[in-house]
């Protein structure tokens, strides 16, 4: 039996991720990995917590963030993780299609929310003047948000990327872990964030 | 592909390319090795530099700022670039075979750790040959470290991202491959204690490393892009980069130490011919260590004027530490009771560590009292203290582990009475050099100043120490002169040859590539030994012959390593001129190309066929 034939099975097994021990080696490398990245912003969120009133005379947080723009965001990125739920439950049906409609609109929503940060970052440099020199609460804060903005770059080229080069074969057992590990980054993406809404944004306005 | 290449002589350029693209643990064992060997050298040289400066009062040996970068450069090469190297030397050589694997989890990875760590190693020592290598201590505290002038402390924040990112990536790939990759039979607590050490260090670390990775992020912004996080003119707090280098820094140590725990334990307990003494309770010390040493970097800290209610938990969660390593200490005592002895160089290592690495622990309780340690302080005390724990520890570890593993690696035995050679010169040596600074320490001498007046009661101290100093340094030249005549002349030695007790002995050394030809059977704690007790000549297997799936090598890890490099002088070079802004997008553009490529490009691997199998054990 080939490789080619103990990869694409007639009949797919009911977790086809972790069915290799290559997919099962992903998969805990991968909760490992994210492991790791909590600590990454954990310290992040450590700085930015001691620098937040750190404005060295420059606009505050409470004259920068407003909550309505922020909501939108929110939306996006939440509901972005729940179609990429749907994706992966789909490609646990090995309905590769309906997995590919899921995973675009997954994409869809994160180009949505980059936008609005984009727009976001625009508005703070050019209304207030507000950058990552103008205090130590700045660098702070558009260190933490922007790694989280880079973790989204990061995560939508991974998705496309993926999505273009399996959009001709379909599910197998090679790619399928890659699929399901893209959707762990997404969600890690997306619990990360909720903590910046509260720690930065709700915080901040209060 | 799957055909066995006889091991017949190879051109120098296909050996090369073998070494640049390999997957092999055991091959990137070696370039661990070798690099690692290496950049021991040079901070060896270093650290003569700095003894020579210090031989005598007022000494012009060199200036005051080339004596900064020296001391900077000996601690981050010897921490970064020799130990861990080393210590995953012998991880990547050893930890496969104790847990019965074929290869690591992520045989790609592997290689990619290895290359980021050797660019990001070049990159902290091209400051040498740009006008100046990094000056700020290996601790890099803000401000010194923020306003230090020049390029050096920006080669170190980039090497150190690059090659801490490689050190990221081997953790994890250990933590997967002892999690998964373990043979029939192979319980945790069945694991050899340098497969758990390894285990834990792993972990650690997996949750320490990235807390550097942002420290550094954040030095970077502050020196490259004009960020504040560390300038109190903007608002910034310069505490906040101790903070999260030694929320790295602490857990480093045990990264070290717990590994050269494990490496004692395998030796102490083969040539005492006796199962490790209260191997439960070592496994629980180890992960004990592990989790405490989170809990206690804030005691590099004492002085920063944290209060007394932090200073004291601190303090205390600190000497806590000594229990588990206590309870190491009496049971490595409690195998050596009643063994069956043999001393050679790897048990001479071993038992010269027992009481070298308790005088540390020792005097580490010493400066864990955050009353006391006010006095302790950025003295000489404190450079006693840690070299005994680091050099006594990791690097008696290390000598004691190339002994021992020599064989499995290379086939060969280094010569036992060039090694003993190697012991007394470097024994006697570290204790000449570091004993007496815990006095000088207690007389007032500063660490980190380049002169020292003459008539303080520090002239003999001090020239003592130089002495020790250069005996380790012929000790280690006997060690790479023994090193050479073993290569040229040594015999070699069968799969065994020191009877001992776990996996990696019951196959060939150096093992073939594919290690188990059959997967073995584990019956229970030194599963070779076990079989041997029994009568048995090896490991039964738990599986028929059959075919063997291996990884493809790839020159793909080299590549991005090379990105990162690139791009990293270009993130440098970019205050002086915008337009090295191009090498950042050229080196990106590589390093992001090669990791799409390799998403993109199936990689499924090849099978080494039964039929080879059993024609080569026929052979």
């Amino acid at each position: 039996m080939s490789e080619h034939d103990v990869l694409n099975p007639k009949q797919m097994p009911l977790n086809p991720e972790k069915a290799t021990l290559e997919g099962k080696n992903k998969f805990i490398g991968f909760w490992f990995f994210l492991g790791g990245e909590t600590v990454l912003f954990a310290s992040l969120f450590g700085t930015y917590l001691a620098l937040n009133g750190s404005t060295n005379g420059g606009s505050s947080s409470q004259e920068l963030f407003g909550l309505e723009l922020v909501f939108i965001m929110t939306m996006l990125l939440l509901t972005s993780s729940l179609t990429s739920v749907y994706a992966m439950y789909h490609m646990k049906n090995n309905e590769f299609k309906k997995m590919q409609i899921w995973l675009g609109i997954t994409v869809a929503l994160g180009i949505g929310f980059l936008c609005f940060e984009i727009y976001e970052f625009y508005h703070y440099i050019h209304h207030y003047e507000f950058t990552m020199r103008s205090s130590a609460f700045g660098s702070a804060f558009y260190t933490l948000v922007g790694f989280h903005g880079g973790h989204v770059v990061f995560g939508l080229s991974w998705i496309i990327a993926l999505m273009i080069r399996n959009a001709k074969r379909g599910l197998n057992l090679y790619n399928a872990p890659k699929f399901y590990i893209a959707s762990l980054y997404w969600h890690f993406i997306d619990v990360v964030w909720v903590f910046i809404f509260t720690v930065v944004y709700l915080m901040g306005v209060l | 592909m799957s055909t066995m290449v006889a091991n017949n002589k190879r051109s120098f350029g296909s050996t090369l390319w073998d070494y640049l693209t390999t997957v092999d643990h055991k091959k990137i064992a070696i370039l661990y090795l070798v690099a690692g060997g290496f950049f021991f050298i040079i901070g060896g040289l270093e650290a003569l530099a700095i003894r020579w400066q210090l031989v005598k009062p007022m000494n012009d040996f060199v200036s005051a700022g080339l004596y900064n970068e020296l001391i900077t450069m000996h601690g981050t090469t010897m921490i970064f670039l020799a130990a861990m190297p080393l210590i995953f030397a012998f991880m990547n050589a050893v930890v496969p075979l104790q847990i019965g694997a074929r290869d690591v989890a992520f045989p790609f990875l592997n290689s990619l750790g290895f290359w980021l760590f050797l660019f990001g190693g070049i990159m902290l020592n091209v400051g040498w040959i740009t006008g100046g290598a990094a000056d700020a201590g290996w601790t890099a505290y803000a401000p010194l470290s923020t306003t230090s002038p020049g390029e050096g402390v920006d080669y170190y924040v980039l090497g150190l991202q690059i090659s801490g990112a490689g050190t990221l990536i081997g953790g994890i790939n250990f933590l997967v491959t002892i999690v998964n990759m373990r043979a029939p039979g192979m319980t945790y607590m069945r694991m050899p204690l340098f497969t758990w050490t390894a285990f834990v260090a792993s972990a650690l670390i997996l949750f320490a490393f990235p807390a550097l990775t942002v420290g550094l992020f954040l030095m970077m912004f502050d020196r490259l892009f004009g960020s504040g996080f560390f300038d109190p003119n903007m608002g910034g707090n310069s505490v906040i980069w101790q903070h999260l280098f030694w929320i790295f820094g602490h857990p480093e140590v045990y990264i070290l130490a717990l590994p050269a725990f494990g490496i004692f334990s395998e030796i102490i307990s083969t040539f005492s011919r006796k199962r490790l003494f209260g191997y439960s309770a070592m496994v629980f010390a180890t992960v004990l260590i592990g989790f405490l040493g989170f809990m206690v970097w804030a005691h590099h800290m004492f002085t920063v004027g944290m209060g007394p209610a932090a200073n004291s938990i601190f303090a205390v969660a600190t000497m806590a530490i000594a229990i588990p390593t206590g309870i190491k200490i009496f049971n490595w005592l409690f195998t050596l009771w009643g063994g069956n002895i043999q001393i050679n160089t790897p048990m001479l290592w071993s038992l010269g560590f027992i009481p070298t690495f308790t005088l540390g622990g020792m005097t580490g309780v010493m400066v864990a009292a955050a009353s006391a340690d006010y006095q302790f302080h950025d003295s000489y005390f404190v450079v006693a203290h840690f070299h005994y724990v680091i050099v006594g520890g990791v690097v008696f570890a290390l000598f004691a582990a190339t002994h021992y593993w020599w064989p499995k690696m290379f086939g060969k035995i280094l010569n036992d009475t060039l090694g003993k050679v190697t012991f007394w010169l470097f024994f006697i040596g570290f204790h000449l050099t570091f004993f007496i600074q815990h006095f000088l320490g207690l007389m007032g001498m500063p660490r980190r100043y380049w002169v020292f007046l003459e008539d303080q009661g520090l002239d003999l101290g001090n020239a003592i120490s130089t002495t020790g100093a250069f005996l380790m340094g012929l000790g280690t030249i006997v060690l790479l002169y023994n090193i050479v005549v073993t290569s040229v002349k040594g015999e070699k030695v069968g799969s065994d040859p020191w009877d001992a007790r776990t996996l990696e002995w019951a196959i060939p050394s150096p093992p073939p590539f594919y290690n188990f030809k059959q997967l073995p059977l584990v019956r229970g704690l030194d599963p070779l030994w076990i079989e041997k007790t029994e009568g048995r000549k090896g490991m039964t297997p738990a599986e028929p012959i059959s075919d063997i799936h291996m990884p493809n090598n790839s020159f793909l890890p080299f590549v991005m390593s090379l990105g990162f490099f690139i791009a990293g002088f270009g993130f440098i070079y970019q205050k002086y001129d915008l337009v090295w802004l191009s090498l950042v997008f050229i080196g990106m553009g590589i390093a992001l190309g090669a990791m799409l490529m390799r998403s993109v490009k199936d990689d499924l691997g090849y099978h080494i066929h039964k039929e080879d199998l059993v024609k080569e054990a026929k052979e």
